[in-house]
């Protein structure tokens, strides 16, 4: 194989394909451009291969495989993909196989993010796959010795149209062969209409390897001679070895120290042992901390010196604020969240022969490569990457740092090393959702016309910043530095547009009761963009919502908003206890428009889940910290939501014949929203911050 | 590898015994991905010690199909798509048996009431909590 420069990531060259995987009929296509830009969110930039990303492989035995780099995370791709394979291609749904993520079998792909994966795929993977339809027609047409208008495929046997006893499998044109296609032309798929198994529900093909256990994480392999690794962890990001003793450790019986300069791990055949034997070394630290901690955090954002960059402009604000007859300015604050999936950062790693194989939890099996790779001073291809299911990223997993730690001590060790982290090294290590600000100076005609908005947002990112409402004089400026944080921030589900909706929506609220205007006509008033009003219209409906002014006593937010093409409005109601301050959410109703809807229950699913995990942003998770040593541990502080939280959840999906987008992440923007409306609606307390703790609602009460 | 008294019952299972549908989620007792039955006590492994297990009747979720047949509790989640990543689901899954097996005809509140501290992070509850009560239907 020849070598190649880190900037080309090794993927399976096209004239391999024969060696690797065997004959057959391959379709080699191209997914566009939609990862770059998703990539650019989330500061992985990389040259993507411009000849194509994706494959279909027809074998011998007339089974189908789609090999993508793309990985099953709990979104349920791993069935919708094949669904809309088996539809395409008119064959069985048990002939069609997918392959995920192996760096070496599948094509590269930049990481498979929340959401993206049915938006991104569905349309290319349609695309495609009537190519190849078309393409094997044709074949099949001149294997029996006719036109393709003459013929007609069904359950993947081509047989001619007047003669059905005139026929031949996919297997047996592919019997044989080693032809590769590649598909540049993008075909219009079938009408949206005609799907037979899209469309309709279906239910977690891998759900009966979950519920027996069997089903293989990363941390349940296990190798001849593996080694469970422990690693000497800093008390702070800003820590700085001084001085170490590792004696103890290297008496403990079974444990072998590896170091190298300031990282050190213990190895050994038992992790509980490893554990011990790590306990035994003895470290100091020297100190440089960044002065920032949970408290002073959003005060110190407004201070330092940030790159603003405008992102929408229109009209004058000047102007703006002289046509206001009502204005608003507020400040809206969201601390750092946890990804906290409940499987932590895990990898497997061993040499076979001079490759290195590594097993781990990662929603970017080819951004684990290169880590790798440049860990190891290596070139791509010899580091191969398998990830085995995933315990959950939501953007988490997109770093994979545990896999280069693994990755070294599996050759420096020379044995297969499994890194698991704890809780604790997780909530140390993980890629926060970045705390932010974001202040909005408005203002609103005396009838509820929205006549100024200047929006800034303070290092949230900009996804959602955009004002959705008519505004003839605005202005939406994002803030960015890189001495902001004092840990890793990165892509938590729906990044950035969390924050942004939570205090877009908020402020609205505001406004809509000022103008003494219920709060979805208020929105209706001052909307023009025609989903978003179907999503608002369809959720007045769904909701047979009585139109009221808020504060109305009744419990009742409202909040809408737009993330990866797919719209949302959620209602919530709340119960607020002014004398605890605990907020309990009593209901829950959102109308989802997400194109064409491939997996509705798998879209339904995905909806609940927003629902749920977003409570837990909106009402208590948050990090503590002092600089760069994080204090939340375990999920002792950091508060997941649970059973006993769980409202009455409706949702509703408008069906729409237009291209799908992704269903996993829409829901979750509007909870903060929703939610603070909701408290405000149920007793007139405006917070400001998220999470709504109860010590925060009872301050917002004080202050009412 | 040999068994030591001191280890805990979550990773003699997932190292000892390579019983690896347990799984490690807190090791603190917080989030209940490592729960079992202890003589059908639902209890969470990763702060039991082998020396409490002796003489002790441990059930894992390998360990709850009758062959190829599903327990009626697996077969509900599965029913209910009671999952997503599904990492927290044997956990979940264990806690529910011993919930019914004390409480064959729990109501709604007193599954979620008993469910409470077993974590999932991808918001399958409403699921769980459906696929436990039909299985109880069905025990
Ligand atoms: S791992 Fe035992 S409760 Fe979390
Ligand atoms: S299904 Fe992922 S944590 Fe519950």
């Amino acid at each position: 194989m020849e070598s190649r420069d880190i900037e080309k990531p090794f993927t399976l060259w096209r004239r391999d394909f024969f060696k690797v995987l065997g004959g057959g009929i391959y379709f080699l296509f191209n997914l566009g451009n939609v990862d770059e830009a998703q990539a650019a969110e989330t500061e992985q930039r990389r040259t993507l291969p411009k000849d194509y990303n994706a494959f279909l492989r027809i074998a011998e035995d007339g089974t189908v495989t789609c090999y993508t780099g793309k990985i099953e995370m709990g979104q349920g791709v791993f069935t919708s993909l094949p669904q809309m394979m088996a539809d395409e291609l008119d064959v069985e749904l048990e002939k069609v196989k997918i392959v995920m993520g192996d760096t070496t079998l599948c094509p590269y792909d930049a990481g498979t993010w929340g959401s993206l994966t049915t938006r991104q795929f569905g349309p290319a993977m349609l695309a495609a796959t009537a190519e190849a339809r078309a393409v094997l027609l044709s074949m099949g047409a001149e294997y029996l010795k006719t036109t393709p208008d003459q013929v007609a495929v069904s359950n993947g046997v081509i047989s001619i149209k007047n003669n059905k006893k005139k026929k031949v499998t996919y297997g047996q044109l592919a019997k044989g062969q080693k032809i590769e296609k590649f598909l540049d032309v993008k075909p219009k798929p079938k009408d949206y209409s005609e799907y037979k198994i899209m469309g309709k529900s279906f239910l977690h093909a891998d759900a009966l390897e979950k519920v027996t256990g069997r089903a293989l994480y990363t941390g349940d392999f296990r190798m001849p001679g593996m080694v469970w690794a422990k690693i000497l962890r800093p008390p702070s990001h800003f820590a700085k070895l001084a001085t170490v003793d590792t004696s103890g450790a290297e008496q403990f019986p079974g444990a072998q120290v590896i170091r190298d300069k300031d990282f050190i791990a213990v190895l050994h055949a038992d992790p509980e042992k490893a554990e011990q034997a790590l306990a035994k070394i003895r470290a100091d630290y020297t100190f440089n901390e960044m002065e920032v901690d949970d408290k002073n955090v959003f005060d110190r954002m407004l201070k330092i010196p940030s790159n603003a960059r405008v992102t929408a402009s229109k009209g004058n604000l000047d102007s703006g604020r002289k046509n206001s007859g009502f204005l608003f300015e507020s400040q809206f604050n969201n601390h750092y969240v946890a990804h906290a999936p409940i499987e932590p950062h895990t990898a497997l790693a061993w040499m076979e022969g001079d490759i290195m194989m590594v097993r781990a939890s990662t929603q970017s099996p080819f951004g684990t490569q290169e880590g790798v790779a440049r860990e190891l001073g290596v070139t791509l291809e010899k580091v191969r990457v398998i990830p085995p299911f995933l315990g959950g990223g939501f953007g988490g997993k997109a770093v994979s740092l545990q896999a280069n730690e693994a990755a070294k001590l599996a050759k420096l060790s020379g044995k297969p090393v499994m890194v698991a982290w704890t809780r604790e090294e997780e909530f140390f290590y993980d890629s926060f959702r970045p705390a932010a600000v974001v202040t909005i100076k408005s203002g609103i005609t005396p009838s509820g016309e929205i006549t100024l908005w200047d929006y800034h947002e303070y290092f949230a990112g900009s996804r959602g910043s955009e004002t959705i409402y008519e505004c003839p004089d605005q202005s939406t400026i994002s803030h960015s530095s890189n001495q902001v944080h004092p840990f890793a921030t990165g892509a938590w589900r729906a990044p950035a547009n969390n924050t942004n909706t939570y205090a877009r929506e908020s402020q609205i609220d505001m406004m809509a009761a000022k103008a003494g205007m219920d709060p979805i006509e208020f929105r209706l008033k001052n909307l023009k963009d025609q989903r978003m009003i179907d999503v608002l219209k369809g959720l007045k409906e769904f909701v047979n919502w009585k139109p009221a002014v808020s504060p109305g006593k009744r419990g009742f937010g409202i909040a809408c908003g737009f993330d990866a093409g797919g719209y949302v409005a959620t209602m919530a109601e709340v119960k607020v206890n002014q004398a605890t301050g605990e907020i309990t959410v009593v209901r829950v109703a959102c109308v989802q428009e997400i194109g064409f809807c491939v997996n509705p229950q798998g879209a339904t699913i995905q909806m609940e889940g927003c629902i749920t995990m977003g409570m837990g942003y909106a009402l208590t998770e948050e990090v503590e910290f002092t600089g760069g040593a994080v204090k939340t541990s375990n999920f002792g502080t950091y508060k997941l939501p649970k059973f006993s939280w769980l409202p009455k959840i409706e949702t509703k999906i408008l069906d729409r014949l237009t291209p799908p987008q992704g269903g996993g992440e829409p829901a979750i923007i509007t909870m903060g929203g929703a939610l603070a409306n909701a408290v405000y609606d149920a007793c007139g307390a405006r917070l400001y911050t998220l999470p709504m703790t109860r010590e925060r609602v009872l301050e917002a009460l004080a202050r009412k | 590898m040999p068994l030591d008294k001191k280890q805990s019952l979550l990773w003699a299972l997932r190292t000892h015994f390579n019983l690896t549908g347990t799984k490690y989620g807190c090791g603190l007792g917080y989030c209940g991905a490592c729960t079992v039955l202890m003589d059908d006590e639902p209890v969470r492994s990763c702060s039991i010690y082998m020396e409490d297990v002796a003489g002790k009747k441990i059930t894992t979720i390998e360990g709850l199909a009758n062959g190829d047949k599903l327990h009626p509790v697996q077969q509900a989640f599965v029913d209910h798509d009671a999952l997503q990543c599904g990492f927290c689901t044997p956990g979940m899954i264990m806690n529910a048996v011993g919930l019914l097996k004390k409480n064959p005809h729990p109501s709604r509140e007193q599954i979620i009431n008993g469910m409470e501290d077993n974590f999932c992070r991808c918001g399958a509850h409403t699921r769980i909590v459906d696929a436990i009560a039909e299985a109880a239907g069905k025990m």
